[in-house]
């Protein structure tokens, strides 16, 4: 491992992937995808299924050649030394595949010993990964017995095991309840500053909670690339108005839709109580025009709300547009 | 070659965690002794040798041997596995050598315990016990060849089935190869080449000359030829299919 040299112009750099690509057949399944992450980054694969997200985190992780383009992982090339690369990655493959009628500690050692951890060292870093991911409970039945949660913590504490740099994880609270979302959303906001993580989801609500910056993937192609916020600013919802006035809504309607920074005034589709999103042109900052023409009108304000945008929005426009 | 190590012994705990294990060595053994008693005539021929016994491995391997192999692959793939052995830092070769490995030291073990009827044999007489080492060898090395058939066929699907059918068939297409059966139906068209070649890939020949005695280390080559032929196939097998 010490023979393994850092890329010298960019030290941070620890994910590095090169205009990837891979075809199945005649389909184009990853299209010359290229992205940096840095130590202490949480990247956010976001996209549709089956929009090339799996598919690239399995060329990183060196299961899949790609067709051309590579990956480099702490310097070591997944194509020219796989070993080196995947000595750096801890990866949690979709679905949490674990040997089933393996128990997790006796699971857990095989990947310690594979891992070239022996006696004392294999023991305490297995007791570790353990303690990380709460498993203590279920540490005597077949992997296979297991609930979906525990299952997938079983398959996050093998990717923890060594304590790698670099961490890709494929959907790893898909199938949680809500406790346990929160328990490894924590784990990986703990995890963060030391290491390079990638981690794939479809739930929007995920990347805010864990991501520093997020990528949408559609058809094979990187279509948006920014931190959580910079997307959200892509929204319409991104600097739009949520007021909520008593009396008629038509006629408040009416004259805020004439304000000059107003785009459109739609009822809210949130589902906090009767309220007028009043979106704005072109992401501009409206609010103190509404606040204005609600005091000179004389409405009955009950609340007032600035939206910093919604990612939602963002990932069925950039997919829409993509598809 | 530590991983290989690692790799045979999360293999064979994994033979031994479900029953598949102990049913297996215990028909292994009932029907290697009821053949070889019943089948072989052991006692009536009168003579102190295994030969009955080792007569009927080939056959009896045909059947047992391929469900010890289905599981290889197909089961990794079905489950998903596959995608964590080989992003783990371990090479193709250490994954598909330890795999066979595992496999073929249970078949080893399920050979040992029949170890009764070497006993046996020289409590009643005094064989050649030179004869019955080699055909132990020739047993183990012929259950090797079908368990490398069996795990690069296992490779090619994910239904274990499929895995065991195709892996029986194969194994017999090998069996039989040197038979009359085959022969006489190539002979009519075949140069005198191509039936020699068909001839020399039959188990069976190989395996009956060490049990008759006729000890060549020709034999032994071509069980580990075969062993070798098909671990290599196996590797390009899983790393064509592996993401299917």
């Amino acid at each position: 491992m010490a023979s393994s040299k850092i890329d010298a112009a960019r030290p941070d750099e620890m994910i590095s992937v090169r205009r990837l690509t891979k075809h199945f057949g005649p389909i184009l399944a990853v299209d010359d995808v290229s992205l940096a992450v840095k130590r202490g980054e949480v990247l956010g694969f976001l996209g549709p299924n089956g929009a090339g997200k799996s598919t690239t985190m399995k060329m990183i992780t060196g299961f899949l050649a790609p067709s051309s383009g590579t990956a480099v992982v702490c310097g070591a090339d997944i194509t020219e030394d796989p070993i080196a690369a995947k000595r750096r990655i801890g990866y949690l493959p979709e679905g949490a595949p674990c040997y089933p009628d393996m128990t997790p500690p006796a699971f857990l050692q095989f990947v310690a010993h594979i891992r070239g951890f022996r006696g004392a060292e294999a023991r305490e870093r297995i007791k570790t990964a353990i303690a990380r991911t709460a498993l203590e409970s279920v540490l005597a039945q077949p992997i296979d017995t297991l609930s979906k949660g525990f299952k997938r913590r079983v398959g996050l504490a093998q990717a923890l095991l060594h304590d790698p740099p670099v961490l890709i994880l494929d959907e790893p609270t898909d199938g949680l309840d809500p406790n346990q979302k929160h328990e490894v959303r924590k784990l990986i906001n703990v995890l963060a500053p030391e290491k390079a993580i990638i981690i794939s989801t479809h739930l929007l609500e995920e990347v805010d909670a864990v991501c520093s910056r997020a990528v949408v993937i559609a058809n094979g192609k990187l279509v948006a690339d920014g931190t959580p916020e910079e997307l959200a600013q892509r929204s319409r919802h991104h600097n739009a108005v949520r007021i909520e006035v008593a009396g008629p809504s038509s006629e408040v309607a009416a004259a805020l839709a004439r304000l000059p920074g107003v785009a459109s005034v739609e009822p809210a589709d949130d589902d906090e109580g009767d309220a007028l999103m009043v979106f704005a042109r072109d992401g501009r900052s409206i609010v103190a025009e509404v606040a204005d023409l609600a005091r000179a009108m004389r409405w009955e304000v009950a609340g007032l709300r600035v939206e910093r945008g919604r990612l939602d929005d963002v990932f069925r426009t950039v997919t829409a547009t993509a598809a | 070659m530590g991983h290989i190590a690692v790799i045979v012994r999360r293999e064979l705990a994994s033979y031994f965690a479900t029953p598949l294990a102990y049913v297996f060595i215990l028909i292994f053994l009932v029907l290697a002794g009821s053949l070889a008693f019943f089948v072989g005539n052991f006692f009536d021929r009168g003579q102190a040798d295994l030969q009955p016994f080792f007569t009927f491995h080939p056959w009896l391997y045909l059947v047992l041997i391929p469900a010890l192999a289905m599981r290889l692959w197909a089961e990794e793939r079905k489950s998903g596995t596959i995608e964590l052995l080989l992003t783990l830092p371990i090479s193709m070769t250490e994954a598909v050598v330890g795999k066979f490995l595992a496999s073929w030291a249970f078949s080893g073990i399920a050979l040992a315990l029949t170890m009764p009827f070497w006993i046996t044999v020289n409590y009643l007489g005094h064989p050649d016990n030179g004869v019955i080492l080699a055909s132990y060898i020739a047993s183990f090395l012929m259950a090797g060849a079908f368990l490398a058939i069996g795990a690069c066929l296992s490779a090619l699907t994910k239904n274990q089935v499929i895995a065991f059918v195709v892996t029986a068939a194969a194994c017999f297409v090998f069996t039989v190869s040197g038979s009359p059966i085959v022969l006489g139906f190539i002979k009519g068209w075949a140069p005198e080449a191509v039936l020699s070649t068909v001839a020399g890939f039959s188990f069976l020949t190989h395996f009956n000359a060490i049990i008759r005695g006729v000890i060549d280390l020709r034999d032994a080559v071509f069980f580990l030829s075969v062993i070798a032929f098909f671990l290599y196939a196996n590797a390009i097998i899983v790393d064509l299919k592996k993401a299917d």
